[in-house]
């Protein structure tokens, strides 16, 4: 094909797609602004509203949430073990606001798909031209029996950083030294895979300085767990693992580990055996959040099936989801993964809303772990779109840290491990 | 690579006639991932993952080849770059070449920071240019970036982990002679007051 000149190029692509290139700034050519409403403040709804805005500063974009701030579940580890203060989980939406972003603290009760509305709880509505919904989590309450929303008042899942997170530190901090404390690590698929191993890590570091005659016991409803080999080998190294004096005893699903049932007045958890505990930490099997339901977005195993180029859901047209609630394997449910899917999901939107096909999407995970607080491992993955609109690993790339990592490129990693959660709590909410 | 018709034509156009026309709608969408690590559009809010907004476009794909071969230590580039092919890797270059670093304040030691300025004027600004704040000379941006990033890239130097050149083998020998482990310091200090 002969070189085009710059005429003959605008002409082609009529000059909408260059603005597509330049990220459509102050685009008025569509007429009415367009009204884009995201539901749900959490790394992927944050993200989608920043990254929309920068695109296309010309559109509408409101984000509704429920709650004032947001606390983040990554690095809320450290928050149970002492090394970090709760504040620093914490992040508000002045940001987002700045760049012009409507904020509206309230609660979403419905979505209509037809009438392309979202109702409030207060009874209003908004109307939308493209609904991007990232309502994270929900947990399924009746799958085991004795726990429920009421109880995680007592007995903390703290899978939803915040006051549940605050309230196992607590625990954690007036239990007696020789207690035991039980993690209930739940089936796949989870939001953070790593999560709960990271867990019990903090939580040996934090009883190993405090209270070492204490214990913990990681009853598991899977077999095997992210970052398996890495993880034990660095509770051996530091907590004593596979000894009888070991810090840390996890107890997979072959061997009884799904918990079934528990009693919070006897402190009880019924699993292979009946096992009494002084601090419980219940990660119960999880589900897309509640409005994800209540919009019928969900399929038979509750998660949102969806356009892995856009995100646009395989249910409903012009609405999206992103983060934990959207079907994205072979990527995580993890807050890179989210994201970086929100990124994705705005170029589609905005390309869509100026008549154009979602660009080619590039996606990124990585989840870091911390050991101790100089020992940490991660994992990371490039993904792009693979031939059958299914999202795909690129060959050769990611992986774990290499077992044989020296000791000063574990304590580089948890020097990267801050520097990720600075970047992308500021790349999310800044 | 997945490329509808139309997409191909605008790449292509767009490569021919107007780079300055803006970027390529992939060249965006690859450098967007990195920002979970190195910040929005590449400035880097610290304290260890190094800014590389505003790097000189050879630097970076210098960077991304030399971890892909694993000549550079690293504990997480290695894998994310394994990820990426030439082409793309030239978009990324691109894009982060184009885009302006913010430099955050970091708390430095003024002293040494003077002593660094000289120090860095003696031995390194015949090839990091401008206190080593000009990307075109090639090498990584130092001025303003971040102190841990800085400390564990000369130890890798110094540690022979990372291969430098003759010249930089040289003055740093010279520099160490000459005034001691301190000089190292008083350099590092320099870069991060770099405003």
């Amino acid at each position: 094909m002969a070189p085009l000149n710059r005429r003959q190029f605008l002409a082609l692509t009529g000059g909408v797609f260059a603005a597509a290139a330049l990220g459509f700034p102050g685009n008025n050519s569509l007429g009415a602004k367009r009204r884009i409403v995201i539901v749900g403040g959490g790394i992927g709804g944050a993200t989608v509203a920043k990254y929309i805005t920068m695109m296309d500063s010309y559109l509408n974009v409101t984000l509704v949430e429920k709650k004032t701030t947001y606390h983040t579940c990554f690095m809320s580890n450290e928050v149970l073990s002492g090394v970090r203060d709760i504040a620093s989980i914490e992040f508000g939406y002045d940001g987002l606001e700045k760049r012009g972003i409507n904020v509206l603290q309230a609660e979403v009760t419905a979505i209509d798909p037809q009438a392309k509305k979202v109702s409030l709880a207060d009874a209003r509505t908004l109307a939308y031209d493209a609904c991007i919904v990232a309502p994270g989590i929900d947990f399924r309450w009746d799958a085991i029996e004795g726990y429920n929303e009421r109880i995680a008042a007592q007995v903390p899942h703290a899978w939803q950083a915040g006051p549940q997170t605050q309230l196992l530190r607590d625990q954690l901090k007036a239990m007696r030294d020789g207690g035991t404390v039980v993690i209930a690590a739940p089936p796949n698929p989870f939001r953070c895979p790593p999560g709960p191993y990271e867990r019990a890590s903090q939580i040996a570091w934090y009883l190993k300085n405090h209270k070492p005659k204490s214990k913990i016991l990681i009853l598991d409803a899977k077999e095997k767990f992210s970052k398996m080999g890495l993880f034990t080998a660095g509770w051996k190294r530091y907590y004593g693992y596979g000894t009888d004096k070991s810090l840390i005893e996890w107890v997979g699903a072959d061997e009884g580990g799904e918990v079934t049932g528990v009693d919070a007045k006897t402190m009880t958890l019924h699993a292979g055996s009946t096992v009494k505990a002084d601090v419980i930490n219940i990660i119960p099997p999880q589900k897309a959040g509640h409005i994800a339901f209540a919009a019928d977005l969900v399929n038979d195993l509750g998660w949102c099936p969806v356009n892995q180029q856009s995100f646009e859901s395989s249910i409903h047209p012009d609405i999206y989801v992103i983060g934990d609630a959207s079907v994205a394997a072979p990527m995580p449910k993890s807050a890179y993964a989210a994201n970086s899917q929100a990124k994705v999901c705005a170029a589609a939107v905005v390309a869509k809303l100026h008549g154009e096909p979602p660009p080619e999407p590039s996606y990124v995970n990585t989840c870091y772990s911390l050991i101790t607080p100089e020992d940490g491992i991660s994992v990371a993955m490039v993904y792009r779109l693979g031939a059958d609109g299914t999202i795909t690993k690129v060959e050769g790339a990611g992986g774990l840290t290499p077992s044989d990592a020296s000791d000063a490129m574990r304590k580089r990693e948890v020097q990267y491990a801050y520097s990720w959660f600075k970047n992308i709590t500021h790349d999310t909410f800044g | 690579m997945r490329l509808t018709g139309w997409v191909a034509v605008v790449i292509l156009a767009q490569s021919f006639i107007n780079p300055a026309l803006g970027e390529l709608p992939e060249a965006t969408m690859l450098a967007y991932t990195c920002a979970g690590c190195h910040g929005t559009n590449g400035s880097s809010v610290g304290p260890a993952s190094p800014s590389i907004a505003g790097i000189s476009r050879e630097y970076f794909i210098e960077s991304m080849h030399a971890y892909q071969t694993g000549n550079r230590p690293a504990t997480i580039m290695q894998r994310i770059a394994n990820g990426y092919s030439a082409a793309e890797i030239e978009r990324m270059a691109d894009f982060f070449s184009r885009q302006t670093i913010m430099r955050p304040r970091q708390t430095h030691d003024v002293e040494k920071a003077d002593f660094g300025r000289r120090l860095h004027k003696k031995y390194c600004e015949l090839c990091h240019e401008d206190g080593g704040r000009y990307p075109e000379d090639d090498a990584g941006v130092l001025a303003g970036q971040w102190e841990t990033y800085l400390r564990y890239t000369l130890q890798d130097f110094l540690s022979g982990q990372r291969e430098m050149d003759k010249k930089m083998e040289q003055r740093l020998d010279q520099l160490q002679a000459d005034h001691g482990e301190q000089a190292l310091e008083a350099l590092i200090q320099y870069y991060i007051s770099e405003q």
